[in-house]
């Protein structure tokens, strides 16, 4: 490694690639982050970063594993308040508002800030109540009749209405794999958020529904600001407009998805995509 | 690469080799078959004791669910009853004036006097409140079920003593003589008889002999140390004062072998007097209190009682009137042993011949034991019931319940989802770990010093045996509470406070109702250990003679696992069977508790 290299890994500083990207000009960002620390305990795992990330797009994270992509993610709807030893530091906004504000209400955050998990997670009810679940607590219908609208049109949205219409009394748990992301993506676009966080969605599925997914997550983008984080790269490639490359706790590299899998400005980068480690 | 090639190919061999090697799948196969032995053996030993356990419970315990009466014609004079005053009417003497009709024949003051003692005592508070329900049975004669002392009940369950019909042949002379009577069999019928005495002496001939000569051991020792003893106060010489050690051992020493020497002689005598009599030809012998009793039947309801056997004929006495002396036909006439001598036992020959006679007439009648369950406690068992148990076990349980559910489940929800971590925290949580292993009469001490010294509440009562329980079970259901709510997958609650929901929301609406099954199985356990504690209960006063049944949370109740142990301590034969009747209820109310934990599990568990 030359002495750029190790000079560049020290500073954290982030490429740009192109040096503005084309994605960001297609309007104002939506989320937007600036010197982003995270620290668990003693041990720091993100260095301060900057990045803007575009509204109605999709933004993949990529990186080996432990390189605090998913912490960071996790920044973005303070689910990292969760975890006692967790000290976030920074400044992230959404649409201009500070989101670590001590006079913003966690939960109407996490309602405006949908998040997708890993692992399926549906509740142990019924399909039904696993959508209908977020627009009743957060008082979005008042009747039977609002309720199922949402309900249904969630499970539309989300491509999973065809499959479960005649038995939504079912458990949500007895669905498959695929069919159990999706019901978690229909519940996270039930309360009507502005961004959907998903962290690693497809790491736990099978190809054909892999391939639904990704589908589905190309639909939202028309309506949604969606953040991915993925193993993938060529689920990176096939899915986001802008990718930021992720290692040890640094983003090294963030741009547009075309151009950093064809032209990658950072030798770390470059060594990533091509296989060499990670 | 090709150095490479051979050697994994070598690997390959040797461990392929390694895996088929048949010896060493043997010994896998022979340990795991081993194992299996193990594992079966180890459950057919604790079923072979729960079995034991349960057989030895319901042997005897099934006594205590059977109850005697007798159907007596009870006169009710309407000169002995006080028409004005019914309640303090004596009653006695109706009640006792019945039975006693019932056995004409029987005059002697002591015997007319013992004949009522037959019936519960509570016979006649039963006719009592039948008169006193419907004055006009007054003047009139009325057929009542009396109820049978305890002792009659054990003796129809056949628990005092064997009943064995030794089977005649011969045809039976009667006469009177001395005041008794003799009666001689055609057929030498009474060598049996004399043979099963003889029997029996010759036993206790030789557990005497054996009691002899191990004395006889322990005074060959005692000789054997006297010498050395002795020689010791010898040496002393001068020093030997009477206190002296030396001194003191030699007098200790020479009081015993006298003692041994006399007990020694005494049972010699009597085991050489038994010899004598077992060796005794003559054919002659006396039946005594220490000797099974031999009855002989006759017609028309007779009862002759041997006393005494003298070859081919025996004397006796008429413990039923005899109708006529003169010849009895074969088949006429029974014999009968009652193999418990009478000194053993606590119901007395007439008494037995008094209650068969009445079982011959078909007076006695045997049903469920209905009284048992529906009252209190009682000096006198055969009235003694496990309600006043079961209604207290039941408030005392409802107070617990009410307490410690509700407070173990909140502390639990709080540790476990929402205290911070901290010094503080931790140290609650040791505490609480503590807390379940402290012994539970520590507890009782605690309620006494508190419930009753400080706050006052009322002794003995079950609001307080509850509050003392609930202290004791609030450990076990908070850390059986933590464990369920530990188990809830993280993930359920990411989910909840992903799409939005509070912090409470996420634990209320998502988490406690997947820990349901385990707080409930957490806290049914806990309820069963409080079920049967009697420990910290005696400290607080439930342990008192408690006869009349608890209506309130505040009035003086014993508990099941109590009336047991205070049941176990009596002397009295037909309370041990009450205790393994209790003990019975017990178990039954345990089962019943499990079977609802099972029941109410499956119900919160269908909801996911």
């Amino acid at each position: 490694m030359d002495a750029a290299v190790m000079q560049a890994e020290k500073t954290h500083k982030t490429v740009m690639t192109p040096a503005e990207p084309l994605i960001m000009k297609q309007g104002k960002p939506k989320i937007v982050a600036e010197g982003v620390t995270v620290h668990y305990g003693e041990k720091q795992a993100i260095f301060p970063l900057d990045i803007k990330i575009p509204d109605r797009a999709v933004s993949a994270f990529i990186g080996p594993s432990g390189c605090g992509k998913s912490t960071f993610l996790r920044c973005m709807n303070r689910m990292n308040d969760t975890i006692p030893i967790c000290r976030v530091g920074g400044k992230i906004t959404i649409d201009g508002n500070d989101i670590y504000d001590p006079g913003l209400d966690v939960v109407q955050l996490r309602a405006r800030v949908g998040m997708v998990f890993q692992k399926p997670n549906p509740f142990p009810k019924s399909i039904f109540e696993n959508v209908a679940y977020g627009p009743r607590i957060h008082g979005l219908a008042h009747s039977k009749t609002d309720i199922e609208e949402i309900v249904v049109k969630s499970l539309k949205r989300a491509g999973l209405f065809e499959e479960v219409k005649d038995r939504l009394d079912a458990p949500g748990t007895g669905l498959s794999g695929g069919q159990q992301q999706r019901l978690c993506i229909a519940r996270a676009i039930a309360v009507n958020p502005e961004v959907i966080l998903m962290d690693e969605p497809c790491s736990a599925l099978d190809p054909i529904a892999t391939a639904r997914i990704e589908e589905l997550i190309d639909e939202l983008r028309q309506n949604y600001c969606i953040v991915i984080v993925t193993h993938s790269m060529q689920q990176a490639a096939r899915v986001s407009q802008l990718t930021a490359f992720f290692h040890l706790g640094t983003l090294v590299e963030v741009g547009d998805t075309e151009a950093i899998f064809t032209n990658p400005q950072e030798r770390r980068t470059q060594d990533y995509i091509m296989g060499r480690f990670g | 690469m090709t150095d490479m090639a051979d050697s994994t190919s070598a690997k390959a061999k040797g461990s392929q080799s390694r895996v088929l090697d048949a010896a060493r799948v043997r010994k896998r196969y022979r340990a795991e078959t081993r194992f299996r032995w193990y594992g079966l053996a180890a459950i057919g030993f604790a079923c072979a004791f729960l079995v034991l356990l349960l057989g030895d419970i319901l042997l005897k315990g099934l006594p205590a669910f059977e109850a005697n009466t007798v159907a007596l014609d009870v006169t009710l004079d309407a000169g002995k009853i006080d028409a004005d005053a019914i309640a303090k009417s004596n009653f006695n003497s109706i009640v006792n004036g019945a039975i006693r009709d019932m056995f004409p024949g029987v005059t002697s003051r002591s015997d007319r006097r013992a004949l009522p003692k037959l019936l519960s005592f509570d016979a006649v508070d039963e006719v009592r409140s039948a008169v006193v329900a419907n004055p006009s049975l007054i003047g009139t004669t009325q057929n009542f079920d009396l109820k049978l002392s305890d002792e009659a009940d054990l003796f129809f369950q056949g628990m005092s003593t064997d009943e064995v019909t030794i089977p005649v042949t011969g045809s039976l002379t009667v006469e009177a003589a001395d005041g008794g009577f003799r009666l001689t069999s055609s057929s030498n019928d009474f060598a049996g008889v004399l043979a099963r005495v003889k029997q029996r002496l010759e036993t206790r001939r030789a557990k005497l002999a054996l009691q002899a000569s191990q004395l006889t051991r322990v005074r060959e020792r005692l000789a054997a140390e006297m010498p050395l003893a002795e020689a010791a106060v010898k040496e002393a010489g001068a020093d030997a004062t009477h206190t002296h050690p030396a001194t003191r051992r030699l007098a200790k020493l020479q009081a015993d072998t006298s003692s041994v020497a006399a007990t020694l002689e005494r049972l010699k005598a009597q085991t050489d007097q038994l010899a004598a009599r077992v060796n005794d030809t003559s054919g002659a012998e006396q039946l005594t209190a220490v000797l099974p009793s031999y009855f002989i039947n006759l017609p028309e309801k007779g009862v002759v009682k041997i006393t005494g056997i003298g070859g081919s004929h025996i004397t006796g006495e008429a413990y039923m009137p005899v109708a006529a002396t003169g010849a009895v036909a074969a088949g006429n006439w029974s014999l009968v042993e009652y193999s418990q001598p009478e000194a053993d036992r606590r119901i007395s020959d007439k008494d037995i011949i008094w209650l068969t006679s009445l079982r011959e007439a078909g007076l006695v009648k045997s049903g469920f034991n209905w009284p048992f369950f529906q009252r209190g406690d009682s000096r006198e068992a055969e009235v003694a019931g496990v309600l006043g148990g079961m209604i207290g076990s039941a408030l005392t349980l409802t107070v617990t319940l009410l307490l410690s559910l509700p407070i173990g489940v909140a502390a639990a929800i709080y540790l476990e989802e929402f205290a911070p971590r901290n010094r503080i925290t931790q140290l609650i949580e040791v505490n609480i770990n503590n807390l379940a292993a402290v012994p539970s009469i520590v507890f009782g001490l605690l309620g006494l010093a508190v419930f009753l010294n400080f706050f006052g509440l009322p002794r003995s009562s079950a609001m307080v045996g509850g509050m003392v329980l609930a202290l004791m079970t609030l450990p076990t259901i908070i850390i059986a509470s933590r464990a369920a709510l530990r188990a809830v997958p993280p993930s359920i609650r990411e989910g909840a406070l992903g799409v939005g929901a509070s912090r409470q929301q996420a634990v209320f609406h998502h988490v406690l109702p997947l820990a349901m099954p385990g707080i409930m199985t957490g806290t049914i356990i806990g309820m069963a250990q409080a079920l049967g504690e009697t420990a910290p209960l005696l400290m607080i006063g439930m342990v008192a003679f408690i006869v009349d049944v608890p209506t309130g949370f505040s009035d003086a109740a014993t508990v099941l696992p109590v009336q047991i142990y205070l049941w176990s301590d009596l002397p009295e034969a037909a309370f041990q069977a009450k205790t393994a009747g209790a003990i019975m209820v017990l178990l039954g109310f345990l089962f019943l508790m499990n079977a609802l934990a099972v029941v109410l599990r499956r119900q919160f568990e269908r909801r996911w």
